[in-house]
């Protein structure tokens, strides 16, 4: 939308003027003291010449459910999938400024992407359970890192599925196709799938958005659950999803990130008036 | 008013009927015809098809003729074409559909492919004449180099003149362009969102290719080998023009062996002035036929196979 070379330059200062990301900062060590898994700073995005992201500084707290919210196309995807680099895959995206995890530069270009995303799971906004049985879906990714015995499969699989609460659906019926379980179920299980493979963080992509309601309370309640194991960053529309499973909550506009803090006071007592209008309704 | 509504709905019926009594027509039209050619050479053939007819060579008495040697050289040629064509096919795809940059060489190439499909095959038979035959004139035929002697198994010469292996790499060549747009079409089918997924788990891009693509594209590669085979089979052209032999009178043993193949043995048989030989040459169509029917349900319970754990 806006031409980068001409704008980011006067708008830098207006970012860090405006919208108070150092008090994201303040707020945040009295809620949590360890040190952050993700932090960026300056962090700046583009496709083509089209700047999607501007000068982004964001600490994402581990252990936690941060929630991403935002109008659509205000880039809260593109942030999310900076940090598994899935954004390798489109030509044309680059980025500029500071994103780590756990002090890990994932900007940087020799990164062992493979490796990154062993470590960092995505679900997607759309289920999509590969045309395998139950069984090998949840076994794909064990597989594709090491040789595990069918033994140790049979567990870490048991184990998956329970963690995303779908093994009692799905323990008669582990060799049969994974299309034909319900959209709710596929999406648990693309859950349980990026479990499988022992990460650290959850990247979701508004991961209800394709469901029914009963679905979406479940995976809602399963997002609460997981919270005590992995850091989980959530992108979504829903803004009573956000004050529901979050427990810090970003909110972005046209690329800029305009607050963000523990989600309760984001959601009752927001300190930008563009929040505030966002989160009681009245656009977006 | 109302009447007038009336007579344009009744006119947009009447199209309607029309177009499916056209569309009906032109289905019928091409049943029967088909059904007329199957019939007409099922009787004309029928009486010559025998063991004897399978298992003898060629002969200028058409009661001892049989079609021996283009049975064995046309499923030799073939193997030797499926064995090429097809991963040569299914590996150009992938390249051009899951590694290939968008560029203007990606578009010159898939251009070309596009072209090639519909190049005569005669021409393919030219270019293999000058290319797998002649080796393009660098040595002459008499001076040839070879691994093992005529006798044996893996007996190879260079060039390869007139050979079952020559046949089978023209085939190779006319059907490539086809196997690849076929696979193309297979990878293209396979939603974005799986290979998205794979990459997520931390699949490397051979692993998403191996796992997923593949797997998901085969069924339709399957059915496009299919088609690529049956074209391949009936070719007579191409090897007219590389010198497939008219009258062998031993079947191939290695890949230097000459050959001939049914459609030759069929153009040879149907070009004689004597009534007999184009009953043989009927009764060779139909085993022709037989063959290729048997190639196809094969490769058709073979998709079936594959396509189980995907939908049960």
């Amino acid at each position: 939308m806006s031409q980068p070379s001409a704008l980011v330059p006067s708008m830098d200062p207006l970012t860090t003027t405006t919208p108070p990301p150092q008090r994201a900062e303040e707020t945040r060590p009295a809620s949590v003291a360890p040190p952050s898994a993700i932090s960026m700073r300056g962090f700046n995005s583009w496709y083509g010449t089209n700047q999607v992201l501007h000068a982004l500084d964001l600490e994402i707290a581990p252990r936690q459910v941060c929630g991403f919210i935002g109008p659509s196309g205000c880039g809260k995807s593109t942030l999310l999938r900076w940090i598994n680099r899935m954004n390798d895959t489109i030509p044309g995206a680059r980025a500029e400024g500071t994103l780590s995890l756990h002090g890990i530069d994932l900007l940087d270009k020799t990164l062992d992407v493979v490796d990154l995303r062993r470590r960092v799971g995505m679900v997607f906004q759309k289920p999509n359970p590969f045309p395998k049985s139950i069984f090998d879906n949840v076994a794909f990714g064990p597989r594709l890192h090491r040789v595990y015995s069918r033994t140790d499969l049979e567990e870490l699989v048991e184990q998956s599925l329970r963690a995303s609460a779908l093994w009692n659906e799905v323990k008669d019926r582990l060799d049969s196709s994974a299309l034909g379980l319900s959209g709710g179920q596929q999406q648990r299980l693309c859950i349980a799938r990026a479990v499988a493979i022992g990460p650290e963080m959850l990247l979701m992509d508004e991961p209800c958005s394709a469901l029914d309601p009963r679905s979406t309370a479940s995976i809602e309640e399963l997002i609460r659950e997981l919270r005590a194991s992995y850091t989980i960053v959530i992108v979504t529309h829903n803004m009573q999803q956000a004050s529901r499973v979050s427990d810090a909550t970003a909110f972005f506009y046209e690329g800029r990130l305009i607050e963000s803090g523990p989600t309760d006071i984001l959601f009752t007592n927001p300190k930008n008036r563009q929040t505030e209008d966002y989160v009681s309704g009245r656009f977006g | 008013m109302m009447s007038g509504r009336a007579i344009a709905t009744s006119r947009r019926l009447l199209k309607n009927r029309l177009f499916l009594y056209g569309c009906l027509a032109g289905t019928s039209i091409a049943i029967l015809v088909l059904c007329v050619l199957m019939i007409s050479i099922a009787i004309e053939g029928w009486s010559s098809v025998s063991w004897h007819f399978l298992d003898s060579f060629a002969s200028r008495k058409p009661a001892q003729a049989g079609i021996k040697a283009p049975l064995m050289g046309s499923v030799w040629v073939c193997v030797i074409c499926a064995l090429v064509a097809i991963p040569m096919g299914i590996g150009t795809a992938i390249y051009l559909e899951e590694f290939a940059k968008h560029s203007r060489i990606k578009r010159l190439i898939q251009l070309n492919i596009s072209n090639l499909s519909g190049v005569p095959s005669i021409v393919y038979g030219i270019l293999a004449l000058a290319a797998f035959v002649r080796f393009f004139g660098i040595s002459s035929s008499d001076d040839h180099w070879s691994i093992g002697d005529s006798e044996s198994f893996f007996y190879l010469h260079f060039p390869f003149g007139p050979s079952v292996l020559a046949g089978g790499l023209t085939l190779a060549l006319v059907i490539l362009p086809i196997m690849i747009i076929a696979s193309q079409e297979a990878f293209r089918s396979v939603p974005q969102s799986l290979r998205q997924g794979a990459l997520a788990l931390g699949s490397t891009q051979w692993q998403v290719i191996w796992r997923v693509s593949l797997p998901a594209a085969l069924p339709t590669i399957m059915t496009g080998a299919i088609l690529a085979m049956s074209r391949a089979i009936g070719e007579a052209a191409p090897l007219l023009v590389i010198g497939g032999f008219l009258l062998v009178f031993h079947t191939p043993t290695n890949l230097m062996s000459d050959f001939t193949v049914l459609p030759l043995q069929i153009f040879n048989w149907a070009g004689r002035p004597q009534g007999e030989f184009h009953k043989l040459a009927a009764a060779a169509i139909l085993v022709q036929l037989v063959v290729l029917l048997v190639f196809n349900s094969a490769a058709i319970i073979l998709r079936h196979k594959l396509q189980k754990p995907l939908q049960s």
